[in-house]
């Protein structure tokens, strides 16, 4: 048996650390741990609601956008805020942007060094991989001059000794199987995709001023000003900017991420029988088509458990809970129940050994995040769930692209349960909304064209007009899963504060009753050719695009102070 | 090293793009420096010439909001930084190798190339549990800065966490969260280059500075390089015109906002913030808060989380900032303006929060 480490896991965001047992070639055992805590929510705590937003906001600057919005949501659930139909279309422009540019970074810049061996690209023949990208793809930059100029600007970086980002990794293991020239192309792509990140991503300048880290959010709507008669509000400019932007989007989405997912796939088809994982799936569901509470939603929640794909049930929010078991944490009635995050507490309480350390000991609490379990569950959160719900739930685009995925790599629905699973309904999650994008974009215009250009209820802004004590809840699907915050207002002040996220469901720890986080589960079973190269667990680890600064919230009520600024 | 002398232009050549067009880039950069475009050409033999300075990107309390920003880079692109202009050894969010691989490179650097590598950090530095709040590969952040910062030509503390501590050290602070400044004293070197999060464009910019002139640029008493934060974003923000004639937006969604009014009354904290986004933009200069109809937050200054919070509370006039005030100049006037603003608000919610802390932790002590 041995007892492997992976710390620094990198190419996520924030600090994930994987211990593991190894033996005849597979993980029998493995803990996640998140290793950074800031407590976010404890500074929340006496400040204005309207501020929180730019506060939770900052939880997070891959996902920019998420705390926001689940943030002004719970608060404009507690005051009673109804933002007009034009803030849900800039949100939802804003949401689904979001979640295109930050799955294809994923796809590209986290995940695919997973599966793509840029040493071997160095021995591709330029005019085979024009070929094999031309017989997959119209998308034009697939000339054999073109790939001959990759290879040759890859093969300067090699020749000058600095290998710098892509030095040490396990170039040349045998897991890596795709063949040099879908290497090169997959390299070509990587580039390709820096820039049209950079590019697609000027969407959110024109929302939100700037990303990372958009500025034009409010409680009960949004700052950006509609009027097609002035050169300082969302007009016409803005609005032929974000289309350019958006069929761009839809370009690149079509003709490069989803046929480099397909190929890359078909080397792959084992990974749909690893990395299943918990099998229990929950979404909360996005993107409002109407106004007001409870509007369907284009993407619906729901609660699938057990790989039961026939129906979703209703989620019900009741059945939340958070243990902290095995979470450097303490509940004062003990650590041994779980408790609803509106009744939530955290007291931070590191029982870890003091750094520097070899090992955790996980046999007792091992991590920042804590467990959050759904009716007892541990459940799985993400692109895959929300594909499954979608599914089942009758989702036109999804079912099409779900199908036409399966039926290109000759799988069945049982394939989606699984590493590889996660990382196609990912991509079809972007190919879905970067086809709906344009829509949301023309209901704005019409809005604008009607002269409707109400961006914000102000009704709800003066603190007076709130009531003297309040709570709301904000619900709302960030890239990596099921965001929720939930907030306690009194007298005009933040009471309390709590959010639970996606990488907490997915990464948290072992709960009261020993049942592995979804993480740990499906890291159990994964093959290890070689202990010292683990890049099996690395694969299904980075599957579920972790953010760990995002999971690692505290919380609560009783949250204090607990060590003294050291003075300086 | 002939051989690499020109490897830059050959390689930018055989990808299109002709050697004007590269001094034409650095064009761009020497405007950010706000230096004649003559110097252009300077800054292209330089990094021409330039081996690839090697660079560890060290993250800590941080939500990677600066790394994201890095990745938006288009002057130069990320890609050619990456590729062409330095040598990133190590960054967790970007690099290919994991766990101790990953800290052999960093490692090596730090045994290999002493006094000779440039450290960036993004995040602050926990102090609390005896480093507990942040470890990787089970090392506390402290105990790592320490090291790779204390043997670095240069360290440059990006984003406001790094710089003065930020998000995590707002009040209460929870996690003990100290600047890099604060939590590795005596580092030679130290350029801060906050705002939450930086933008990408200073940080290309501070590099290439350095890579032309072989030293550090010039900064102010936050040491802040004075080409992206000596001027107050009022002086030049594009709104400055309604300020000064008493435009003010009133209402989110008015007229006067559709106008592209001041915001000084919806809690605009231009007035007391010193950095570069009315002239340079975000995201290539597509938009920056402003633009975009939303208050400036001030994110760039110290402790902004507390000072200048509440965001939607405006600061009191403080008539006299001309044009030529800088951090340095002004600080103390600042300062004041600011407590005198929230005497009412923000100040005194900040002091009972603290005190709120203080008790509580105190009720738990006994408890």
């Amino acid at each position: 048996m041995t007892r492997l480490v992976i710390d620094p896991v990198t190419r996520i965001e924030g600090h994930l650390r994987i211990e593991a047992e190894v033996d005849g070639g597979m993980v029998r055992d493995a803990w996640s741990s998140a290793t950074m805590f800031r407590g976010v929510e404890i500074i929340l705590k006496g400040r204005d609601p309207r501020d929180a937003w730019a506060f939770t906001q900052r939880i997070c600057g891959v996902c920019t956008t998420v705390h926001a919005i689940a943030s002004i949501r719970a608060v404009e659930n507690a005051i009673g805020a109804e933002p007009p139909a034009n803030a849900r279309l800039l949100r939802n422009l804003i949401m689904a942007s979001q979640m295109v540019q930050d799955h294809v970074v994923h796809f590209y810049h986290l995940h695919a060094l997973d599966w793509v061996d840029v040493v071997s690209a160095l021995s591709a023949d330029p005019a085979a991989t024009s070929r094999l990208a031309q017989s997959i793809s119209d998308w034009p930059l697939s000339s054999t001059d073109y790939f001959r100029g990759v290879k040759g600007r890859l093969q300067q970086f090699v020749e000058r000794g600095q290998l710098g980002p892509f030095a040490n990794a396990y170039w040349g293991h045998s897991a890596y199987r795709l063949p040099p020239e879908a290497n090169l192309m997959a390299v070509a792509h990587y580039l390709e995709a820096l820039d049209w990140q950079r590019e697609f991503i000027k969407m959110h300048a024109v929302l939100g001023g700037k990303n990372p880290h958009l500025q034009s959010f409010l409680v009960g709507g949004m700052a950006t000003p509609i009027d097609p008669d002035r050169q300082a509000s969302l007009n016409m400019t803005s609005i032929s900017h974000m289309r350019k932007l958006i069929r761009g989007a839809r370009e690149f989405v079509q003709q490069v991420y989803i046929p480099d997912l397909l190929a890359v796939a078909s080397f792959y088809k084992d990974w749909a029988g690893y990395g299943a994982g918990v099998g229990n799936y929950l979404a909360y569901g996005e993107y409002p088509e109407v106004d007001g509470a409870n509007a369907p939603l284009y993407l619906p929640s729901g609660v699938i458990r057990a790989r039961d794909i026939s129906a979703a049930e209703p989620f019900d929010q009741t059945k939340v809970t958070e243990y902290v078991t095995h979470s450097w944490f303490e509940y004062e009635a003990g650590d041994g129940e779980g408790l609803h995050p509106a009744r939530g507490e955290t007291r931070p309480n590191f029982t870890g050994p003091e750094p520097p350390y070899e090992f955790l000991n996980t046999d007792g609490k091992y991590s920042w995040l804590k467990s959050p379990r759904y009716d007892g569950l541990p459940m799985e959160v993400g692109p895959l769930s929300r594909m499954l719900v979608a599914y089942v739930s009758g989702n036109e685009s999804v079912r099409q692209y779900v199908d036409y995925a399966l039926g290109q790599l000759g799988v069945g629905p049982e394939a989606l349960f699984s590493t590889l699973g996660r990382v196609a309904a990912r991509g079809i999650e972007t190919l879905v909304l970067a086809e709906k994008l344009e829509n949301w974009l023309n209901e704005l215009q019409d809005n604008m064209g009607r002269g409707q250009l109400d961006i914000h209820d102000n009704s709800k802004w003066d603190p007076a007009s709130w009531p003297k004590d309040c709570s709301g809840a904000g619900f709302h699907e960030a890239p990596r899963g099921a965001l929720g915050h939930w907030v306690h207002i009194v007298d005009g002040e933040i009471a309390n504060y709590q959010c639970v996220v996606p990488s907490t469901w997915n990464a948290g720890p072992r709960d009261a009753a020993g049942q592995r986080g979804p993480y740990e589960e499906a890291v159990v079973g994964t093959p290890v050719a070689d202990p010292e190269q683990p890049i099996e667990i690395l694969r299904t680890v980075h599957s579920f695009d972790p953010c760990m600064a995002c999971g690692v919230h505290v919380v609560d009520r009783h949250g204090r102070e607990l060590v003294k600024v050291r003075a300086q | 090293m002939a051989a690499s002398e020109s490897w830059l232009v050959e390689e930018l050549e055989r990808r299109g793009v002709s050697r004007r067009e590269f001094v034409g880039f650095c064009g761009v950069m020497a405007s950010i420096f706000a230096m004649p475009r003559t110097v252009g050409a300077r800054i292209a033999q330089a990094i021409e010439a330039a081996d690839k300075p090697t660079l560890v990107w060290l993250e800590f309390q941080d939500c990677a909001g600066n790394t994201e920003s890095f990745l938006r880079a288009g002057r130069p692109t990320t890609a050619d930084i990456v590729l062409d202009t330095l040598s990133i050894d190590y960054h967790e969010t970007i690099m290919a190798a994991a766990g101790h691989r990953a800290e052999e490179a960093l490692e090596g650097v730090v045994s290999q190339k002493p006094g000779g590598y440039i450290a960036v950090v993004e995040g602050s530095i926990p102090t609390g549990a005896n480093g507990a709040y942040c470890t990787i590969g089970g090392r506390s952040a402290e105990q790592i800065a320490k090291e790779v910062c204390g043997g670095a030509a240069a360290t440059i503390a990006i984003g406001t966490c790094a710089a003065f501590g930020g998000l995590p050290a707002a009040a209460p602070n929870p996690t003990g969260a100290l600047s890099v400044a604060d939590a590795v004293p005596g580092l030679k070197n130290l350029i801060n280059l906050p705002a939450c999060p930086a933008n990408a464009e200073n940080l290309a910019a501070v590099i290439v500075y350095f890579l032309t002139f072989n030293r550090w640029p010039p900064v102010d008493r936050y040491r802040r390089p004075l080409f992206a934060y000596g001027k107050a974003i009022h002086d030049n923000c594009e709104r400055r015109a309604h300020y000064d004639a008493g435009q003010f937006v009133e209402n989110w969604g008015d007229e006067a906002h559709r106008r592209g009014y001041c915001l000084y009354k919806m809690g605009c904290k231009g007035p007391v913030t010193f950095q570069n986004c009315p002239r340079v933009g975000w995201n290539e200069g597509t938009n920056w808060p402003v633009g975009c109809g939303h208050p400036c937050l001030g994110c760039a200054e110290p402790d902004f989380w507390d000072k200048m919070t509440p965001f939607y509370s405006h600061i009191a006039g403080v008539p006299g900032f001309g044009v030529h005030a800088t951090a340095d100049k002004i600080g103390i006037w600042a300062a004041a303006g600011v407590a005198a603003a929230y005497a009412i608000g923000g100040l005194v919610q900040y002091g009972r929060r603290m005190v709120h802390a203080k008790a509580e932790e105190e009720k738990g002590g006994q408890s």
